[in-house]
């Protein structure tokens, strides 16, 4: 108890004290995270959405192979990232590994299914029929896509939060693309395992701890927008 | 002459290698109502969808203001018309927002799209929702907010399907009331979808009826319902005596209709002066021959209001049952046992009195 105690005041203290290092860790652990997130967005509404609303062969096929997607461990992704990045990889030359950059690529490779796969799901519980009704009233596809996103905004933001969530607290694939290394590439989930390691439970909880903090934030963020959607 | 406002010419439309829809020619002109009535699965709402140009058809021609909506672009058709499903489907906005929509799609702009939302919202009688959530309305709320979306688009041709199938009785009869009015205020030429032959009846200039994909009769509704041009159509239109006449008396809820060559008295809360069909199942009506053993007076007291004499034009057996056709300045058509017609000696040419009750006669006010 008393080390779970000490963690929290020591959270606490580096929050307060403004420690420097924990806030550039900090830091970088949203900027990878977010930015990860935003890829995932970009890619993934557009292609769950299509999903959604074509119908082609392949399509039960592809719905499946994203939903497992959803289920990707982290780790994998770090394996196959590293491999692609690797010095001596097919894309060694851009020279990304034990970048914040390869970090970026290996939780947007995390998101994006969940990003796709939620928003799928979110535009096929809308009635079929309102596709016709838009149109009818004179649509173009993009003002129709539009409103059928906005019909589904709920479950739309819900999607956007799993994929923060996943990404910002993965420890595998960060650990293996970005090394981990001080100042660079160290984030929340990388610093903890560290300190895990070390035997310094105490900073490892205050880190756990600020890591909880910065997702609850982030996601308390969502949330309101996504709830001042329901009474608005 | 003028060109339809919609032609349809040989439209095939086929699923899953099964025909849908087969039509040979449909002709749609300024101003007019049409109503397509027809069964469930006649492919009713699959020719309302291949009207709005929302599925693809599989051969045939739709010519819109004399262009074939192949010559037209798909967004530039959906933009001339108004569509009204089933189902009100809502967006989880406001009723204001709803109404709306079509208008924003079309980048009409924010200020004419205020005086036009409002104005449809007025003559729906629902300005007061204008604020309230779709989500929160009732079923006959939501279908008003559906029509003004529609009419606020001020459409070159409004297509409806079933728009009212799914309210209560009183709510119908309303919005129907109010519909009806705004047709003929604004003149849009519409296609309306029903298997209500009550609302076919009270809307549609003519009468298209669907059956299994075919268009078997298309009419005034007066012709469909008094001539079906088949058994099926007659079967579905059940009702087979139709008279159109004017209410020329209404008191204590009892009306007098005045047709052609003929009067009739019927139960209904209808004002002096409206025009009105009468209706009449057949299995409703008594005869009795007239001749030389039986003399028959149209005008004694009787509890049967209406008394028609008038001559059996022809006779169809149907089973255990006789049809008889009989000419009383309108066509009549009862229907009786065989026996009884054998008994009575009734045969083509036998003049008979077609008598039955005031409360029988089934009301249908026209515009």
């Amino acid at each position: 108890m008393e080390l779970i105690w000490e963690g929290i005041k020591q959270a606490i203290g580096l929050l307060v004290s403004g420690d420097a290092e924990v806030w550039q860790i900090t830091l970088l652990s949203l900027e990878i995270s977010l930015t990860a997130t935003a890829i995932s967005l970009l890619i993934g509404l557009p292609l769950g959405t299509w999903l959604a609303l074509r119908r082609f062969r392949g399509r039960g096929f592809s719905l499946s192979v994203i939903n497992t997607g959803m289920a990707l461990p982290p780790v994998v992704v770090g394996l196959w990232v590293s491999i692609f990045l690797w010095r001596s990889g097919p894309l060694g030359g851009l020279g990304l590994i034990y970048t914040p950059a390869a970090m970026v690529i290996a939780q947007t490779i995390i998101a994006a299914p969940i990003v796709i796969g939620l928003t799928a799901a979110a535009l096929q519980q809308l009635d079929p029929r309102l596709q016709m009704q838009l149109l009818g009233l004179g649509a173009s596809r993009t003002q129709m896509i539009l409103e059928l996103w906005h019909e589904a905004r709920l479950p739309l933001l819900a999607a956007l939060m799993a994929g923060f969530g996943a990404v910002i607290s993965e420890v595998g694939a960060s650990m293996m693309v970005g090394g981990n290394i001080r100042n660079e590439t160290r984030v929340l989930t990388t610093a903890t395992v560290l300190e895990t390691g070390k035997g310094n439970f105490a900073t490892a909880i205050a880190l756990g701890i600020i890591l909880l903090l910065l997702a609850y934030l982030v996601n308390l963020g969502l949330t309101w927008i996504q709830q001042r959607n329901v009474t608005e | 002459m003028k060109t339809p406002v919609l032609e349809v010419h040989e439209l095939i439309i086929e699923r899953g290698g099964r025909e849908i829809l087969n039509l040979d020619h449909l002709q749609v002109h300024k101003g007019e109502t049409l109503a397509v009535i027809g069964p469930n699965g006649a492919g009713k709402s699959t020719l309302l969808l291949a009207l709005s140009h929302l599925i693809k058809k599989t051969s045939g021609e739709i010519i819109f203001k004399g262009n074939s909506l192949e010559k037209i672009k798909e967004l530039d058709y959906r933009r001339q018309i108004g569509i009204v499903l089933q189902a009100p489907l809502m967006l989880d906005k406001s009723v204001y927002a709803n109404v709306a929509t079509g208008l924003r799609f079309r980048g009409v702009p924010r200020r004419k799209i205020r005086s036009q939302v409002d104005a449809w919202l007025g003559k729906l009688g629902i300005q007061h929702l204008s604020d309230r959530r779709a989500s929160e309305l009732s079923g006959g709320e939501a279908q008003r907010v559906s029509l003004a979306r529609a009419f606020a688009l001020q459409p070159e041709l409004l297509l409806l399907d079933e728009p009212f199938s799914s309210l209560d009785a009183p709510t119908r009869a309303h919005l129907l009331e109010d519909f009806q009015a705004l047709l003929a205020d604004t003149e849009i030429t519409t296609i309306f979808i029903t298997h209500d032959l009550d609302e076919a009846l009270y809307l549609g200039d003519r009468v298209a009826v669907l059956l299994e994909g075919h268009l078997r009769q298309v009419g005034p509704p007066e012709e469909v319902f008094s001539a079906p041009a088949d058994a099926d159509v007659a079967a579905f239109v059940g009702v087979e005596t139709v008279i159109a006449g004017k209410v020329t008396t209404s008191r204590d809820g009892l009306i007098a209709i005045q047709a052609e060559t003929l009067q009739l008295e019927a139960i209904a809360d209808v004002e002096v002066g409206r025009e009105v069909f009468a209706c009449l199942r057949p299995e409703e009506i008594t005869l009795l021959p007239c001749g030389e053993d039986i003399e028959c007076d149209p005008s004694p007291p009787s509890s049967a209001r209406n008394r028609l004499m008038g001559q059996i034009q022809r006779l169809v057996p149907q089973g255990p049952l006789m049809k008889v056709i009989i000419d009383c300045g309108s066509p009549v058509v009862a229907l009786i046992t065989r026996s009884s017609a054998y008994e009575m000696g009734l045969e083509e040419g036998t003049p008979v009195l077609a008598s039955f009750k005031a409360s029988v006669v089934h009301i249908i006010p026209r515009y």
